[in-house]
């Protein structure tokens, strides 16, 4: 045997880990010559949060996400108090005032299409920004993802997801199909014991975002107790109203080098406010999904022009692409809502 | 004896930051990391159990760090190696591969001479670890 073999080294931390022989590698040096390196600021020593790097990267993706994002104004607050929670909780730590990293797994709940997911993408930059995770990508699951399909299954499974995400964020899209109550025996309460584990270990840098509509969300919380303590950070997401959706509108066309003429516009309003009563109304996603439609009706209209086309031809989106919806057919033929016909005649005509 | 098997070998044992950096460099590669025990470390003895299956898809060295202190709990021991794949072809082969776990008691080896045809001597090599059934296979096979 090497003669230095079993002789603790001063600075290079702990030797491999052994169950067996955990007594003689708890030794002196362990954890006090990291303490140590760290050089703590004076009791009286002040520090300025403006000059502190990491807060620009912060701000940068708050910046954004008021840009691309319109309305949601609770949901960015709290993303703006988390961002704030963070950077005091460095502070502290340059201070040398220990306090346990602080909770950050959050639940988000909200519609179809009020922006969950995109959130869920600048969340994960802001925390990487501030150091609480390692790197800032989303590895969004769905139920089928974790849950296995026999026993003994679904405990790879999720582990497996797990492992994807360490140092990132997990998000778990439509959580609460995790928890069939109706079936005693669903493998989807494996799942939440494992997430649980996991959650609850303090190294484990990963957060976890469980996303869902609001009523199903809250009878998933309602019937985990244990899972709903231990996700401090409930946020929820609004619908948007009519004049957001508008604002939506206009940013995605922009985003796809379109643009919308005077009346197209009108029509565009007046097509969202039929819309928004029909069943099955997904917010910001059925605007994307009215665009591309539209987008479909120009092209056809375009073509059917027979003539040398122009540049502002091939961006704008006009009335008449609006018009083809389905939808202004189905109001005047059948007439199911007089308020929104009489509306929309009345919109058409000026 | 301290057995010298594989890369770092002959360096100071690593910490499980050491382990979960070199882990992430064979990632950074991307090469798919495996975890392999045994309990008989000869030299000829190759091919190690498989814990688990092989790690794939996989982005920071979190998931394999897991795995390696599931192994260690189930096996405190045994030998326990870390292996990274380069699966390019050309290549597809062992790229890395280094201990993260060594028995406390590592007994090592014993060289025989074995008489062969017409007197040849031959030599062979046995790892003491392989004869104490006890410790291999519990104590109701003594």
């Amino acid at each position: 045997m090497a003669p230095d073999d079993q002789a603790p080294r001063p600075s290079s931390g702990f030797r491999i880990q052994r169950p067996g022989a955990a007594a003689q590698s708890t030794t002196v040096g362990e954890a006090t010559p990291e303490a140590a390196e760290e050089v703590f600021l004076d009791d009286d020593a002040q520090l300025d949060l403006s000059t502190d790097d990491a807060r620009i990267h912060v701000e940068e993706t708050l910046a954004r996400l008021d840009v691309e994002l319109v309305g949601l104004a609770n949901v960015k607050r709290r993303v703006r108090e988390i961002a704030a929670l963070l950077l005091v909780d460095r502070a502290r730590r340059q201070f040398g005032l220990a306090s346990s990293r602080p909770t950050l797994h959050m639940s988000f709940t909200g519609g179809p299409g009020t922006g969950k997911t995109t959130v869920a993408l600048r969340m994960a930059q802001m925390l990487h920004a501030m150091g609480y995770i390692r790197s800032p990508k989303v590895h969004t699951v769905t139920r089928d993802d974790l849950v296995g399909q026999f026993i003994g299954h679904t405990a790879p499974k999720t582990k497996a997801a797990i492992a994807k995400a360490a140092g990132g964020v997990l998000f778990i899209d439509e959580a609460y199909y995790l928890f069939r109550p109706e079936n005693e025996r669903d493998y989807g309460q494996e799942v939440i014991e494992i997430l649980l584990q996991e959650m609850e270990s303090e190294r484990a840098s990963m957060v976890v975002i469980f996303a869902g509509y609001p009523d199903r969300m809250d009878t998933f919380f309602s019937a985990n107790p244990g899972l709903s303590s231990r996700v401090p950070h409930h946020i929820a997401f609004e619908e948007y109203t009519h004049d957001e959706l508008v604002q939506i509108s206009e940013l995605m066309v922009a985003g796809e080098n379109f643009r919308f003429d005077e009346r197209g516009r009108e029509a565009f309003s007046a097509y969202l406010d039929l819309r928004m009563r029909q069943p099955r109304f997904s917010n910001a996603r059925s605007v994307r999904n009215a665009i591309e439609r539209c987008r479909l009706r120009q092209a056809k209209r375009l073509v059917e022009l027979q003539r040398p086309l122009t540049k502002d031809d091939l961006i704008t989106i006009n009335e008449q692409d609006v018009h083809g919806s389905s939808l202004f057919q189905h109001s005047k033929d059948a007439g199911i809502d007089s308020r929104a016909q009489s509306r929309t005649n009345s919109d058409a005509t000026t | 004896m301290k057995l010298r098997h594989g890369a770092f070998s002959y360096l100071p044992e690593l910490t499980d930051a050491e382990i979960a950096a070199q882990v992430r460099y064979a990632l950074l590669n991307d090469w798919p990391l495996s975890i392999e025990y045994t309990d008989d470390p000869h030299p000829r003895n190759i091919y190690w159990e498989m814990w688990g299956l092989p790690l794939f898809d996989l982005d920071e060295p979190d998931g394999v760090m897991a795995e390696i202190n599931a192994c260690r709990a189930t096996f405190p021991g045994h030998y326990i190696r870390v292996l990274a794949y380069d699966a390019r072809l050309g290549r597809q082969t062992t790229a890395l591969h280094f201990l993260v776990q060594r028995p406390a008691d590592e007994p090592g080896f014993l060289l025989t001479r074995a008489e062969g045809q017409d007197r040849q001597q031959t030599y062979a090599v046995h790892s003491y670890s392989t004869s104490r059934a006890a410790d291999r296979y519990g104590t109701e096979h003594r």
